[in-house]
């Protein structure tokens, strides 16, 4: 298999779309976060826990939406902990968010073990299933990669609308991305900045646990420890890399899916018997820190990222 | 405008107190406010003036007293009640998203966050019809973050008028803007009232104040002094009110100038983005003289001011300082040729905030004795010379070991002041000396330089303030596109003349060849 075989492989593309999945997810949700203000470095955490609420709950018998469901209250319970601690109290957002990485990673293991003491392989659930859109499904190439897909991986591609409407074409949108520019915008016009900003994380919070979600319920059928590895990391470079607009961030989520669906099976080619694996692992990670730096330079930070609001202070 | 008698009330404040620990920012302020009249709130800085309206319009909770609009009770500390009593407020520091539209920007808050739209049409419809009523001329679809300050001023008066505002607050609105736009601004506040909104304008510029309002009330340390009728007053004795006291201004006396101490021979510098650079400056200062340098900013002050601080070289021409020194040009070489500068930006190049009063005390000398030896900090001496500048200078703080950036302005200067003058410098760089102090301080400032320039120092005083200049200077030298007019002896131009000047009539081979 040479490159060309690989680029025009449906298999290849309906890799990309599914591993975007997630980060689409993940990506929304910190970008919501920090159009309001906030930067959540917790998203690692939330993923982590959001993977294992939402697989634990199908394990133990609910629906597959119901443990959507579950996964996305599990994360927004950790974002109202996380817009707690950091709008009406101001605290350091980047220490919150370490913690809350922390807190949620372990929470994570510990309800694992005190659930499954005696389990040394993780048991496995029935994940999401392929859904084939009719007559779309059987466009060449495009049909397999595109529409038999799960149906939270449609999900992801929807919500990249929603978002985008919400923020440009809604008063909440408008109220939410003047909370991340200058917060005394949003006070001196009757409005509170402490609502609309914790509001923002834990919405934002829950879609990144159910990016997790996707990976113990559509990707994989099990959960597993070190599962999300990164992926919150990824998501935070590709808020920055989407220059802070959905449209973008998607974009940037499918670039870096492509270069890891890609490193895998390059690592099949008969380069892939002379170079060390770890060179194609490498890949994706090398040239998403390459298309970054490209990217961001021109990008507009919200201008109030990062910086607490505190009504009468002087 | 006076004798309103009978007109209708729309605002009373009774009885707001305000307390910031230990500090009485606001201390029982009652007054009203009466329909299609113009209202002055006037103190120096620090007075309570936005503090009080702060309170008013919700920003702040008050510890004791009530407002009442429009005859109902106001509820405190929620801006979007005040808002819907109809009182608008244009902030001073501007409360404005950057990366959105001005359309946005007054849209914001307006309707049901929940709602499913924008009505963007509509509302831009409204928002062309207030500017064209109102004479706020500002392109509805412009990014704020384009836009000049005065541009951002009429956003923020449209966002007010826009929820049909009938009480508007405007704080210090004329801080930031050009004379012209003021002027603007004054005819766009003379429609409003006509229309019959009421105005309440913050200020401590006394001609301003005058020009606009039909009353006057007067704040001194957080207690209403005074209220008068602005045709029963004149600028001198609202000065005074405000102060507390009376005013002298300063007094120059004669005095022969003493030795060249700098010479600057066909000085050029390179220009700097949009401001040019010095395009071959001749300038000496002599002992015991003081230079104003007029001209309307960006012409080259800062490429000159830069020259003398040591930030700068010169690209071409002779800078000879007397006694003659060697070595490269640079900030530690003028500090130690005796140059003490006070910049332009107190905050950005002054001081640094989050420091002390001690370590900004002694920024530009702590390398040397008493402030440290063999490589050691001495911090008691350099507390003992931040206290003899608190003392001397008259510097209201908590103390010498409290955050310079909990100063007023007017405290930070007389710091700058003090850490300048107290090294006994034999040349003096005063770069908009006054800018933004209160009269009080603006006095202390003067009189300050005064008595440095009688001790034998010289002077080169920058400002964008022709009055300053013209009160303070022996000469008076116009900068223009980085071109220095003759020398003007004081006394010897009217305002009128120098504005001339100022606007590049009189430059070799008129404005155009500079």
């Amino acid at each position: 298999m040479d490159l060309l075989d690989i680029l025009l492989s449906a298999t290849f593309w309906a890799a990309v779309i599914r591993i975007a999945s997630p980060l689409i997810f993940a990506t929304l949700g910190e970008l919501i976060c920090e159009r309001a203000g906030v930067l959540n470095l917790g998203i690692e955490g939330i993923m982590v826990i959001g993977a294992f609420a939402g697989w634990m709950a199908v394990y133990l018998g609910t629906g597959l939406w119901v443990g959507v469901g579950v996964a996305m209250l599990a994360g927004m319970l950790f974002g109202l902990l996380h817009a707690t601690l950091t709008v009406p109290f101001g605290l350091s957002q980047h220490v919150v968010g370490l913690g809350v990485t922390l807190l949620a990673t372990a929470t994570a293991s510990f309800a694992y073990r005190l659930s499954l003491p005696e389990v040394t392989s993780p048991p496995k659930i029935t994940p999401f299933q392929p859904w084939e859109i009719p007559v779309l499904s059987d466009i060449p190439l495009l049909g397999p990669a595109l529409f038999s897909q799960t149906a939270l991986t449609y999900l992801a591609f929807i919500l990249v609308i929603v978002v985008s409407l919400i923020l440009y074409r809604t008063p909440l949108g408008l109220a939410l991305r003047a909370a991340g520019e200058n917060p005394a915008s949003v006070e001196a016009q009757g409005l509170s900045v402490t609502a609309i900003r914790m509001g923002a994380v834990i919405v934002g919070s829950g879609l990144m646990a159910i990016g997790g979600a996707f990976l113990t319920m559509s990707a994989f059928s099990s959960f597993f420890f070190e599962m999300v590895n990164g992926r919150g990391w990824i998501c935070i470079a590709l808020v920055v890399f989407g220059a802070w607009r959905p449209g973008k961030a998607l974009l940037g989520a499918l670039l870096f899916a492509g270069f890891d669906a890609l490193q895998v099976r390059l690592q099949q080619t008969p380069m892939g018997a002379v170079v060390p694996y770890q060179v194609f692992l490498m890949v994706p990670y090398v040239l998403s820190i390459l298309a970054l730096i490209l990217m961001s330079r021109r990008a507009e930070v919200p201008a109030a990222l990062m910086v607490p609001f505190n009504k009468g202070e002087r | 405008m006076v004798g309103r008698e009978g007109a209708e009330v729309v605002l009373r404040l009774d009885g707001i107190t305000k307390r910031f620990g230990p500090l009485v920012a606001n201390n029982a302020i009652s007054f009203d406010l009466k329909k299609g009249e113009v209202i002055a709130l006037l103190g120096e800085n620090g007075a309570g003036k936005t503090t009080l309206m702060n309170i008013l319009f919700g920003h702040y909770t008050a510890d004791e007293g009530a407002v009442e609009v429009f005859g109902q009770p106001l509820p405190p500390g929620h801006p979007r009640a005040a808002l819907a009593a109809g009182v608008g407020m244009v902030h001073q520091h501007f409360t404005l998203a950057d990366n959105m539209t001005v359309l946005e920007n007054i849209l914001l808050g307006t309707g049901s966050l929940l709602s499913n739209r924008l009505n963007a049409r509509a509302a831009k419809a409204k928002v062309q019809k207030l500017s064209a009523d109102f004479g706020l001329s500002v392109h509805p679809d412009a990014k704020v973050g384009t836009l000049s300050v005065g541009e951002r001023q009429r956003v923020e008066i449209l966002k007010a008028l826009y929820r049909d505002a009938r009480i508007l607050i405007l704080d210090e609105p004329t801080a930031v803007l050009t004379p012209q736009e003021t002027t603007a601004l004054f005819d766009t506040l003379r429609k409003a009232v006509a229309l019959g909104l009421s105005i309440i304008f913050i200020s401590h510029k006394l001609n301003e104040v005058m020009a606009i309002s039909s009353r006057v009330l007067v704040l001194r340390h957080g207690k209403l002094v005074g209220e008068v009728a602005t045709s029963d007053t004149d600028r001198h004795k609202l000065a005074e009110m405000m102060v507390g006291a009376e005013i002298t201004a300063p007094k120059l006396a004669e005095r022969a100038p003493g030795a060249a101490l700098m010479t600057l021979s066909g000085i050029r510098t390179a220009p700097r983005g949009n401001a040019p650079g010095l395009a071959g400056v001749d300038l000496t200062l002599r002992a015991g003289q003081i230079i104003g340098l007029a001209g309307v900013s960006g012409n080259g002050q800062s490429a000159l001011a830069d020259l003398i601080g040591g930030l700068e070289v010169p690209t071409s021409g002779q800078m000879e300082l007397h006694p003659a020194r060697s070595g490269d040009w640079s900030p530690r070489a003028a500090l130690a040729a005796g140059i003490a500068r006070i910049p332009e930006d107190r905050h950005k190049t002054g001081t640094v905030a989050d420091f002390s009063l001690t370590e900004n005390a002694v920024l530009e000398s702590y390398e040397n004795a008493p402030y440290s030896r063999k490589g050691w900090m001495d911090w008691s001496a350099a507390e003992g010379f931040a206290r003899k500048i608190i003392e001397t200078y008259d510097v209201r703080c908590p103390g010498p070991g409290a955050a310079i950036r909990l100063l007023s302005g007017g405290n930070m200067q007389k710091l700058i002041l003090g850490r300048a003058l107290e090294a006994g410098p034999k040349i003096i760089l005063a770069n908009q000396p006054v800018r933004g102090l209160d009269i009080g301080a603006v006095t202390f400032v003067h009189n300050r330089l005064i008595a440095a320039r009688d001790a034998g120092a010289a002077v080169l005083l920058i400002s964008e303030d022709l009055d300053e200049v013209m009160a303070l200077s022996d000469v008076i030298h116009v900068i223009y596109e980085g071109h220095l007019s003759p020398a003007f002896p004081r006394g010897s131009k009217t305002p009128a003349e120098l504005g001339v000047w100022m606007a590049g009539q009189g430059f070799e081979g008129g404005a155009d060849a500079a």
